[in-house]
């Protein structure tokens, strides 16, 4: 789970990170106040939203007077934001974060996450900060230094020191470098993140070493211990948290044959071979095993709910606690509920594969069986 | 001779006693997996299906000198219990648990280290000998004794390449799933050096799909192996568009995208066979041999 901003800013604020003075504004006359209170002559609007790459696509801008936040402000909420980060469909601004105006000597980057291939939390610094910084990375990858911390150890105040030093810090920047740093840390791991990435933090022109872009992105998986980070959820991610909950992992695609698949790989695969034989997949859809006969009649549901959908593709390979014939009982009951039939190709294996195609004719359903992957996939794209 | 198990592989269950631990327990007990005991803590000294149930791993490990453990334990607790059987030392241990927090798995990668246990998943459907021993969740029915080695880090997607090379008559000589987390136990390097040692299996496949940079790595390994052995790579997702994503990190400490495209692009180099689809898993992997 993503969060804003300005909320992984309060939760480093709680452990001593060093950060420039801002607020959260939803509306425009919010904007202005929250400028009015900070006081100073220069203020940052920055759109919130939970992906990053703002700065490209205009969603941080730098302004001089508290009427000039509140037009910003104004301009910036209620659009959408494409940024390389954000996926094609871009993510929509509902809210801003107004900050003081930070003068700017030098940018570094800082940057927490799992490796994947150590499995440690590692430590990422480099001295060429800013929204460049995978392109620096990946040109010049020895400018980011990379320290894998023991969990058995945590981060020791000696090596946050050594980073600091690495990246041309010294005395009291260095100090201030280390606050942070051990700061990312004790919240990695407190809050169970898969990212903590404090980018840039920044060198002023006054000397002063400050957090200036915060983002924190929590672990799934380990929300059940963090109620209070899953409170933070806003609207729109609960919409997409109730069609998650609803059991699918469901994604509209511009094409007309609807598909409905157990497994996320299977489902990818499924999509690749449609397109391999001509034909263009309508959508995603990865219906968990966990499903159950209503969830399975409400999946292919919204597979046909879809007016483009000119053929359904189902393909299950039954295994683990998912049953072809359960998977068949619950596509029979939308099937006999819906108004509208369109062509429907059914490759049924694994566990219970054949009574699962006597399940759907006897509840009446008309389908074309198919005993492969290949042949599902060609007698679909044959029948949109 | 497979890899990792085989009928003679004497096998406990962890969280026998649950939904899910009973429900696979069963099946494997059918498939012909000796499983010897079940552990649930407070329950020891029962009985459930007909096995004994002990409070603790190494008690179980001391009655039967059980030589592997499956656990099927609810995700807050699957951490525990990992570390509860690394601890007694037992050779290997299959999780099947799907939602481990990812620092959890941290800790536990942490305590296997220097250890005497290799670890398969979590998030994983298993491992499986076809018959043999049938460690986990995956259909047992589809499964032919043969002379394939499958690693994979999906679930169906695994089953669906079972089901090619059994239909092609090549048939499998170990199944591994090395889970779907970003943090895991074995992984395809791992799964690779001990096909490639195995006399049974003639030929490997190895299934991927977008994200990380694991394929890569194995790619990496297989052009250093110089092994005559010929593997099949295919990863999924080729026509996936590119989601959300937050921030830098995750690209930068990869040192790749976890694009499609780079993925085949390390298997070409490394002399791995891409099916042109994949329907033709089994195909490339029958040209491949009889070449």
């Amino acid at each position: 789970m993503n969060i804003h901003e300005y909320q992984a800013k309060q939760l480093l604020a709680k452990y001593d990170v060093l950060l420039a003075r801002g607020g959260v504004a939803f509306t425009p006359e919010e904007a202005e106040k929250v400028a009015a209170e900070l006081g100073g002559t220069g203020w940052a609007v920055k759109a919130q939203i939970l992906a990053g790459d703002r700065g490209r696509a205009g969603g941080v801008k730098l302004v001089r007077s508290t009427a000039d936040v509140r037009e910003t402000a104004a301009a910036m909420l209620g659009t959408t934001l494409t940024t390389p980060q954000t996926g094609a469909d871009g993510e929509r601004v509902t809210r801003v974060y107004v900050e003081e105006a930070c003068d700017i000597a030098r940018e570094l980057y800082l940057g927490m996450a799992v490796d994947r291939i150590t499995s440690r939390v590692t430590l990422m610094s480099s001295t060429e900060g800013g929204t460049d910084i995978e392109e620096v990375a990946a040109a010049r990858p020895e400018t980011v230094r990379k320290l894998a911390i023991d969990p058995d150890e945590g981060l020791s105040r000696a090596q946050a020191r050594a980073v600091a030093a690495a990246v041309g810090l010294e005395g009291a920047q260095a100090d201030a470098a280390e606050r942070i740093m051990i700061g990312m840390y004790a919240a990695f791991v407190d809050y169970d993140a898969s990212l903590v990435e404090v980018n840039p933090m920044v060198v002023t022109r006054a000397g002063d070493v400050v957090a200036l872009d915060a983002k924190i992105s929590i672990d799934d998986n380990a929300l059940f211990r963090h109620k209070e980070i899953e409170d933070l959820r806003d609207a729109e991610e609960q919409g997409k948290l109730e069609r998650a909950r609803h059991g699918f992992n469901y994604l509209k695609l511009p094409g007309n044959i609807g598909c409905m698949v157990n497994g996320a790989a299977l489902a990818m695969a499924t999509m690749d071979i449609i397109k391999l034989c001509g034909g263009e997949p309508a959508n995603f859809l990865d219906v968990p095993p966990v499903a159950s006969r209503e969830e399975i009649a409400a999946a292919f549901r919204l597979v046909l709910s879809d007016a483009d959908v000119k053929v359904v593709l189902v393909n299950v390979i039954g295994g683990g606690i998912t049953r072809c014939d359960a998977v068949a009982e619950g596509m029979g009951a939308a099937y006999q509920a819906l108004g509208r039939k369109v062509p429907l190709v059914v490759r049924f294996e694994g566990t219970n594969r054949d009574l699962g195609k006597k399940t759907l004719r006897d509840m009446g359903v008309v389908f074309t069986p198919a005993d492969s992957l290949q042949e599902a996939a060609e007698k679909a794209v044959a029948a949109a | 001779m497979a890899i990792l198990i085989d009928s003679d592989t004497k096998v406990i269950c962890q969280g026998i006693t649950g939904a899910q631990g009973s429900f696979h327990c069963e099946r494997a007990i059918a498939y012909g997996t000796r499983l010897v005991a079940g552990v649930t803590p407070g329950k020891g000294g029962g009985k459930h299906l007909y096995l004994p149930v002990f409070d603790r791993v190494d008690q179980a490990v001391e009655a039967t000198g059980a030589e592997a453990s499956v656990i099927y334990v609810p995700p807050a607790r699957a951490a525990d219990a990992m570390l509860e059987a690394i601890t007694a030392k037992i050779p290997l241990v299959v999780c099947i648990t799907e939602g481990i927090p990812v620092l959890d798995m941290v800790r536990v990668r942490r305590a296997l280290e220097g250890s005497q246990t290799r670890l398969i998943g979590p998030n994983t459907p298993g491992v499986i000998t076809p018959d043999g021993c049938k460690i986990g969740i995956m259909p047992g029915l589809i499964h032919r004794r043969g002379c394939i080695g499958i690693v994979s880090r999906s679930g169906t997607l695994t089953y669906e390449v079972v089901t090619q090379t059994s239909a092609a008559g090549l048939g499998q000589s170990t199944v591994v799933g090395i889970g779907g987390d970003p943090v895991h136990g074995m992984g395809y390097i791992d799964c690779l050096e001990l096909f490639l040692a195995d006399a049974e299996t003639k030929g490997i496949v190895l299934v991927g799909e977008i994200g990380g940079t694991e394929e890569e790595q194995a790619a990496e390994f297989l052009a250093s192996a110089g092994s005559d052995k010929p593997v099949v790579g295919y990863i999924a997702g080729i026509t996936a568009p590119a989601g959300r994503r937050m921030g830098h990190a995750g690209a930068i400490i990869a040192g790749g995208t976890g694009a499609a495209e780079e993925k085949l692009e390390a298997f070409r180099r490394a002399g791995v066979h891409i099916p042109p689809s994949p329907a033709a898993i089994a195909s490339t992997m029958a040209k491949a041999l009889a070449n």
